[in-house]
């Protein structure tokens, strides 16, 4: 618990990056936490040629898991090709939180990601499977 | 910290502990396990789980079936703990309980069985912003597929179901009423002999989701004077998978089945079907048999403390902890403060802190709390809040328990620098 709540875990709660929303934007995708209904939204703007991130935000009350791997990920997201994003995997979303997640907050950590593939491929984005991603040697 | 006792207790729950296996499990964090989660599902006693692997070691076979000993046996023990049902919520007869996987199962059995038969077009059938999702998504799905009309009776700013929405809601005549005894978001306790009084008077069935409220109190469906019950065993320190439902007979008889297969006919010829007598035509295919032994076990384990006394020492925990984080800095509760409306569930909010967070952190503490929309969100949405973090107490808590998850809270606080 306490390699959990790191100090920049929770200075990205109180202070997270790229908090807001776009307007005008390119893609827009807002979902909610099903354990415990927290909602985020993100919004991204691309290139003139549709290619490239520009520019990213995200918005939603969430707890501090959630609003810090957000926070983190969104950081590395200019720049990327939505190809890029669509392979995006989950497991170094995990990593680039750098706190052990185990399976009851697993949700939290992806949820995130989870609204970015949902605004890159829509609303057929599906949550990633938990036994693969925690596979990934990140649970403690 | 210690907590000042207003008055003695009447069970020693850190006593009652030993029954319980679960507690001499190593907690990671190294502290004893704080259970404060038995409104989500309670731990089993030693009896419990004795009966049945009992059942299954020395008195299993199928039940209603068999011409042979064993199968004797094992329908005089499953028979056996109907009547422990029966008699545990003052039902006139054991042929009105059914036994069922948990409530869930036992409100969706009346949904399907109840509604479908005499819910259509225009009629109206209420239920509650307050209810569990398993007494509001069975009725929504039913008004949905009959084109009834579903409404719901609100909830006052200090978490009483409104008696004055219910009147007026009442007036316009519903079929049925969905209600929950205590509710699992806001641990109010319900007027449910008041309320059933209402809906009678206005021709309306009542429904009572008593999920909360049979594991914690006494329950007689007589004197509540209610039409339906539904139960679940694993909150009342029974197996999983094993739940029932009460219904007054006439109901029941006039009901179609719910399920069909075997167990529940008279007779079957390939022209058509006629069904058992009630409890078994609601029983199809073969029962959770050890399961329904070990909610015995778990009855008479209750029985043995005595229904007054869990409930006694329910609202002294309940009185100390609500007195305690009333006055703790940055907690906010929800819920009525008397402990006559109040079920020893609170619900609260850390400010500043998500419930999620507060849930993770107090695990490091060894206290095991729920945090999340309770299976509610309608309860959340009211008080516009995500989620809340909720302790909830059983026998086997006492006043050391209320002060672990204060000095759990206060951890909290320091570690997100609100405190």
């Amino acid at each position: 618990m306490d390699n959990l709540y790191r100090d920049f875990i929770l200075e990205h709660y109180r202070e997270p990056h790229n908090r807001g929303t776009l307007d005008p934007h390119d893609l827009h995708f807002a979902d909610s936490n099903p354990t415990c209904g927290d909602e985020m939204s993100m919004t991204l703007r691309l290139d003139d040629a549709k290619e490239r991130v520009t520019d990213v935000a995200f918005d939603g009350r969430g707890c501090a898991i959630s609003q810090a791997s957000a926070s983190i990920m969104t950081d590395e997201l200019r720049g990327m090709s939505l190809d890029e994003l669509r392979q995006l995997d989950p497991k170094d979303v995990l990593e680039n939180l750098g706190v052990p997640i185990g399976p009851a907050r697993l949700k939290c950590a992806l949820l995130g990601y989870k609204v970015l593939q949902g605004a890159v491929i829509g609303a057929e984005a599906r949550w990633p499977d938990e036994a693969d991603v925690l596979a990934g040697g990140s649970a403690p | 910290m210690a907590i000042e006792q207003l008055a003695t207790d009447i069970l020693d729950g850190a006593a009652l502990r030993a029954d319980f296996p679960v507690f001499d499990r190593a907690h990671r964090s190294g502290q004893p396990l704080t259970f404060l989660d038995s409104a989500a599902s309670a731990p089993k006693p030693r009896a419990v789980i004795e009966a049945v692997a009992d059942a299954y070691g020395h008195h299993y076979a199928n039940v209603h079936r068999g011409i042979y000993e064993l199968s004797e046996d094992a329908t005089a023990r499953f028979e056996a703990a109907r009547k422990a049902v029966a008699g545990f919520i003052g039902a006139p007869s054991d042929r009105e309980v059914v036994f069922v996987r948990n409530a869930t199962e036992g409100i969706n059995l009346v949904a399907y069985s109840w509604g479908r038969t005499n819910i259509g077009p225009g009629d109206l059938i209420l239920s509650t912003e307050m209810e569990h999702h398993a007494n509001l998504v069975p009725w929504q799905q039913l008004a949905a597929e009959s084109g009834a009309t579903i409404e719901y009776v609100g909830i006052t700013d200090d978490g009483h179901l409104d008696l004055d929405d219910l009147q007026l809601k009442l007036a316009r005549g519903p079929r049925l009423l969905a209600v929950g005894h205590v509710s699992n978001a806001l641990g109010t306790i319900n007027p449910i002999e008041e309320i059933s009084a209402m809906a009678h008077a206005a021709g309306a069935i009542v429904v009572l989701d008593a999920a909360q409220s049979v594991p914690h109190m006494p329950v007689d469906v007589v004197r509540l004077g209610i039409d339906f019950l539904a139960l679940s065993g694993h909150k009342m320190l029974g197996p999983s998978g094993i739940g029932a439902l009460w219904g007054r007979r006439e109901l029941l008889e006039a009901m179609p089945p719910f399920m069909t297969g075997g167990s529940m006919i008279s007779k079957v010829t390939l022209a058509g079907t006629t069904w058992a007598e009630v409890p078994l035509k609601f029983e199809a295919g073969t029962p959770a048999i050890a399961e329904a032994i070990g909610l015995h076990a778990a009855i008479d384990y209750l029985d043995a403390i005595g229904m007054e006394n869990v409930r006694a020492h329910e609202r002294f925990l309940f009185q100390h902890a609500w007195d305690a984080l009333s006055a703790a800095p940055g907690v906010r509760l929800l819920g009525p403060a008397s402990p006559d409306e109040h079920a020893a569930v609170i619900s609260f909010v850390l400010d500043g802190v998500h419930p999620h967070d507060v849930a993770t952190v107090f695990d490091g503490h060894g206290v095991a709390v729920r945090a999340g929309h309770h299976c509610a969100q309608p309860v959340m949405a009211r008080y516009d809040l995500p989620a809340t973090t909720r302790a909830s107490f059983y026998v086997y808590n006492g006043l050391e328990d209320v002060e672990r998850l204060l000095a759990a809270i206060r951890a909290t606080r320091t570690l997100f620098g609100v405190g």
